[in-house]
């Protein structure tokens, strides 16, 4: 007797469950109605889409940002996408999503130097035009690539910061990104390079670190160099990141002007640290002009003016002129120009821009 | 006194006809609905290339909800499924570019996974007293930590050409992968519903100290599911590395997070113990189309963990909900006990008091 008042009950409460889901549908349902915003009935427009490396990173927002501005003043549509972590694998899902929208063409800021081709080769086949910025990709999988600033230069540069800082000799280190990343190994490359000069002879590079682009990381690499090398006179940072971090460690030891700090860093992170004496002087491009540059690649390449071989010129807009020239790694790039220096006299009025 | 209270409750509570799978269906719809609204929004959705083309997306990482399903049943959790594909795709990469022929390199793989899988699951039987969660949170560094060791700052690749075929190849017009993966979830399905091995994996999950007193040999079960999950591993990292065309020790991050929320949205109870594998399979594909539609909206990737949160919260809350009658009385009679194995072992207060005292 029992048992059955509770297996009715039981039965009752079931259904209310029932009843219970199928609202719960019901709702999801009008959520994901409401998530998406009716822009197909919007009129088409040409696609072109930017891949960055992954979401949350300050530079790429800026690098999506350019991209946007140079293909919507140019009266296309444009289409930011960013993985929520830095693989190859998550960015292949979104070539894909792209390819099934029939995009124009694809600018990708490669996770990985090799992972990528097949389906950007896949994205080629569907006359896709496929071209990567700032991290390139293999060139048998892009028709060119959109490269911040001349490599060796960036290298030269750096090298000859870090001989002026230390007074022409003594010991330097580098704090990198990951031990992976295409494009700071380059430049590490290219300061090897020209340390090698006889010039350069009594400055010594003690050790390369790996701050993975990871604050926290990056913050004990520094700790780590700092610990192991006392004698250390210049720390390279060529990583937004890693620059950053080595500024705290080096304000809140108070190291100012016993350890110098130069690389390539974002005006708004490093400002605090240009202007406390820290970091003397640093570098970079302007982000915005990266992906502003990579738009009008984008729509020469699509229009035909260019197919992305050396020696064939395009203008892009506010910028001006540009040439197609051989890259190291074989195929060919744009190059946006050379670094650009910041320290105390401009940092002021930078720092608001990015 | 408690095990008749325990009988008639688990009676009453075992679910009859189609009610029995009321969760398979709400996922169901929610695919169907998750399609319905994609196709309105994307012109680009409705069609039977993306139909069949779309889940060489995720498939990859859907051999790995198959075991999990099995680990979840058990009540645990592993965390290293992510870093054992890493680690078999770099060995198998570094072993064929040292010149292993690559038919070789690839069983070479699955040895390898499988010896990781072998390699979690002994640890789990030698030190009981560690929780499997903790135990693969160790592992999981280790077999990274290993991969990263082995390639450094290098990706290794340059596989022969045919080895693509297995991420990207069509048999007619239906990808490979689908087709193997069809074929393994045959194979578990049969497994974990219909052999006696499945029926102690619902065992252990539902009370491991009731199943040692009942003679089963629970040691042999983790191990047999460990090692299972170790060769899925296995199988995953040679889909993705053909997907991939080269490799590099941090791939598969974040995979174990992937299939784990697969899993429990499939309706896998994280107490142990219950759960069907259809569950599962069904939100597999819900979230790979649902990944997949929102990205031709192009949504941001947060958003989509944030509509995968909310169906992660909406799961447990109804599992929760269903749940709650037998956890009511359960609780009464302390820690929950399977009444079978209860009347098996003749006196449940006995096993009571063991299992109190156990945990």
């Amino acid at each position: 007797m029992q048992e059955a008042v509770q297996i009715f009950k039981e039965i009752q409460l079931k259904e209310a469950d029932m009843k219970k889901t199928f609202t719960v549908v019901a709702l999801v349902l009008i959520a994901l109605a409401l998530v998406m915003p009716a822009s197909v009935f919007a009129a088409e427009k040409a696609k072109y889409a930017i891949v960055f490396k992954n979401t949350g990173n300050p530079y790429g927002e800026k690098q999506m940002e350019g991209f946007k501005n140079g293909i919507e003043e140019q009266g296309f549509e444009a289409i930011l996408r960013a993985p929520d972590l830095p693989t190859a694998e998550a960015q292949i899902q979104i070539i894909e999503q792209l390819i099934a929208q029939k995009v124009a063409a694809i600018c990708i800021v490669g996770n990985d130097y090799d992972a990528l081709v097949p389906v950007l080769k896949k994205a080629s086949a569907q006359g896709i035009k496929v071209f990567s910025l700032d991290s390139s990709v293999n060139p048998q999988a892009r028709l060119t690539h959109v490269n911040q600033a001349d490599s060796e230069k960036i290298g030269q540069t750096l090298i000859k910061a870090a001989y002026d800082m230390a007074g022409g000799k003594g010991e330097i280190a580098i704090l990198s990104a990951t031990s992976q990343a295409s494009n700071q190994n380059i430049w590490i490359d290219f300061m090897k390079k020209e340390l090698a000069k006889p010039e350069y002879k009594d400055l010594k590079l003690v050790k390369v670190a790996y701050g993975d682009d990871l604050r926290d990381k990056s913050v004990s690499e520094t700790e780590g160099l700092l610990r192991s090398y006392p004698n250390l006179k210049v720390i390279i940072a060529p990583t937004t990141v890693g620059i950053a971090a080595a500024g705290k460690v080096l304000t809140d030891k108070g190291l100012k002007g016993k350890v110098m700090l130069t690389g390539l860093g974002l005006p708004s992170e490093m400002a605090e640290y240009i202007e406390n004496g820290v970091c003397p002087y640093m570098f970079l491009w302007n982000p915005i002009d990266v992906g502003y540059l990579g738009a009008y690649v984008g729509t020469a390449l699509v229009s035909g003016k260019i197919t992305g071989k050396v020696g064939e010129k395009f203008s892009a807009g506010r910028l001006g002129n540009y040439t197609i020239t051989k890259a190291p790694d074989g195929g060919t790039e744009v190059l946006l120009g050379p670094p650009f220096k910041f320290d105390k006299s401009n940092i002021e009025e930078w720092k608001k821009v990015y | 006194m408690h095990m008749t209270e325990t009988t008639s409750v688990i009676d009453v509570n075992k679910p009859r006809g189609i009610r029995q799978y009321q969760w398979e269906i709400f996922l169901v719809v929610l695919f169907l609905a998750v399609n319905v609204v994609n196709s309105f929004l994307s012109p680009y959705y409705l069609t039977l290339d993306t139909f069949l083309s779309t889940p060489m997306n995720f498939l990859d990482k859907a051999f790995l909800v198959l075991p999990m399903t099995m680990i979840i049943i058990l009540g645990n959790i592993d965390v290293s499924v992510g870093s054992i594909v890493a680690l078999t795709s770099v060995l198998m990469a570094v072993s064929y570019n040292a010149g292993l022929p690559m038919p070789l390199a690839m069983v070479l793989a699955l040895v390898i996974s499988t010896t990781c899988g072998l390699i979690n699951g002994l640890l789990q039987i030698k030190f009981r007293e560690l929780s499997a969660t903790i135990i693969t949170l160790s592992t999981m560094t280790v077999y990274r930590g290993i991969a990263y060791v082995i390639l450094e700052d290098r990706s290794a690749g340059h596989f022969p050409s045919w080895f693509s075929f297995l991420a990207w190849g069509y048999i007619g017009k239906v990808p490979f992968i689908l087709i193997v993966f069809v074929l393994a979830a045959i194979v578990f399905a049969i497994l974990l519903h219909t052999t006696r091995f499945g029926r102690m994996v619902f065992a252990v999950g539902n009370n491991k100290t009731a199943c040692e007193y009942s003679g089963i040999r629970t040691g042999r079960i983790i191990l047999g599911v460990s090692v299972i999950t170790g060769l899925m591993a296995g199988f995953t990292s040679l889909f993705l590395t053909s997907r991939m065309g080269s490799t590099r020790p941090n791939v598969a991050l974040g995979y174990e997070l992937d299939v784990i929320a697969m899993t429990v949205l499939g309706g896998i109870s994280t107490n142990g113990g219950k759960g069907r594998i259809a569950g599962p399979l069904i939100s597999i594909f819900l979230i790979g189309f649902l990944n997949y539609g929102l990205g031709l909206r192009n949504v941001s990737a947060q958003v989509l963990l944030i509509i995968l949160g909310f169906l992660l919260i909406l799961s447990v809350l109804v599992q929760n909900f269903t749940d709650r009658p037998r956890q009511k009385s359960s609780s009464k009679s302390g820690k929950s006990a399977a009444p079978t194995h209860q009347s098996d072992a003749g006196s449940g207060s006995d096993i009571q008091g063991n299992s109190a005292q156990g945990g």
